[in-house]
């Protein structure tokens, strides 16, 4: 059986400078700020075409949306502090803050939950209005993307760290590679928070 | 990139910083929006926060202050596709534009 190698996962590339691991991750980012990009663009054209649009803050929860701002963020902290951890040796620190990247995205997603059971309740769905037709879509991709940063969160955490055993190196990338996206996925709510919630 | 252990140590400070700051930018982006300010000076302020909590985010989480000018090369090019497919719908509800091509 012959068993295919890719190269520089755990070193850069000498043309590159950057591991192909590394320039993937931001290939697959740059992908991801047309998607975002594409729905920003139907929220400014819904909104300039419109005759009147809401506020946000009349509709939507703003502390509960603010408390979860500070809960992404905060994430993201730990996020980075977990891929430090293991660029400094310490595995058990790095077990310490990604479990709680994990837990704060698990926060997140359940406070996202309680919003979004709240307007369920008062029969406010995507068909309710184009505010919140842009408000659903938006905010419901966002938060497909934390479920898949937990996904993936969770195996580098569990069965996925063994790497760290065998190729410390390649696993440090992966962890980089992990945080990337998920400080993407914050700065997306970095901007969705005050465009859908606060203006 | 660093790695060195006492480069990365130095780095960990930068991160503590940095969140304190996108913290601070959070509590006054939430305590602007209680001023209800006109609609226009309202989406510049919120938006140049944002702005600058994102590069906060980007430059120093994302390690993009001290990245190879390949990736650079790529945002670049990414961010000018996503400006030019955000104007064109854009402009095409412009009126002078419209006009200017016989659009009724």
């Amino acid at each position: 059986m012959s068993t295919a190698i890719i190269h520089y996962i755990d070193e850069p590339h000498p043309v590159t400078g950057v591991t192909n691991s590394k320039l993937g991750i931001w290939l697959f980012l740059a992908s991801e700020v047309m998607l975002f990009g594409a729905l920003f663009s139907a929220y400014i054209l819904l909104r300039t075409g419109s005759d009147v649009w809401p506020h946000g803050s009349t509709l939507l929860n703003v502390p509960l949306a603010t408390l979860n701002t500070i809960v992404l963020i905060t994430s993201s902290v730990t996020m980075v502090m977990a891929w430090a951890s293991l660029a400094m040796n310490r595995f058990s620190r790095y077990q310490l803050y990604m479990s709680l990247t994990i837990l704060l995205s698990f926060v997140f997603l359940v406070v996202k939950g309680f919003e979004y059971g709240h307007k369920f309740e008062h029969h406010i769905t995507p068909a309710t209005s184009s505010f919140y037709a842009i408000y659903f879509t938006m905010t419901g991709l966002h938060g497909l993307h934390i479920i898949g940063g937990i996904i993936v969160n969770l195996y580098l955490l569990l069965w996925g760290s063994r790497l760290w055993q065998t190729n410390p190196k390649q696993f440090t990338g992966r962890v980089e590679a992990a945080g990337l996206y998920w400080h993407f996925v914050d700065l997306v709510w970095i901007f969705l928070f005050p465009v859908l919630y606060l203006l | 990139m660093a790695h060195t252990a006492e480069e990365v140590q130095k780095q960990v400070r930068i991160y503590i910083s940095v969140f304190v700051a996108l913290m601070a930018f959070t509590v006054i982006t939430v305590g602007v929006s209680y001023l209800h300010l006109a609609v226009i000076p309202a989406i510049i302020l919120a938006l140049t926060i944002a702005t600058i909590k994102g590069l906060l985010v980007a430059g120093y989480f994302m390690h993009l202050l001290s990245e190879k000018k390949l990736i650079y090369w790529v945002l670049i090019l990414t961010l000018l596709f996503f400006v030019v497919l955000l104007m064109i719908p854009s402009l095409t509800e412009n009126e002078m534009i419209r006009k200017a091509f016989h659009v009724s």
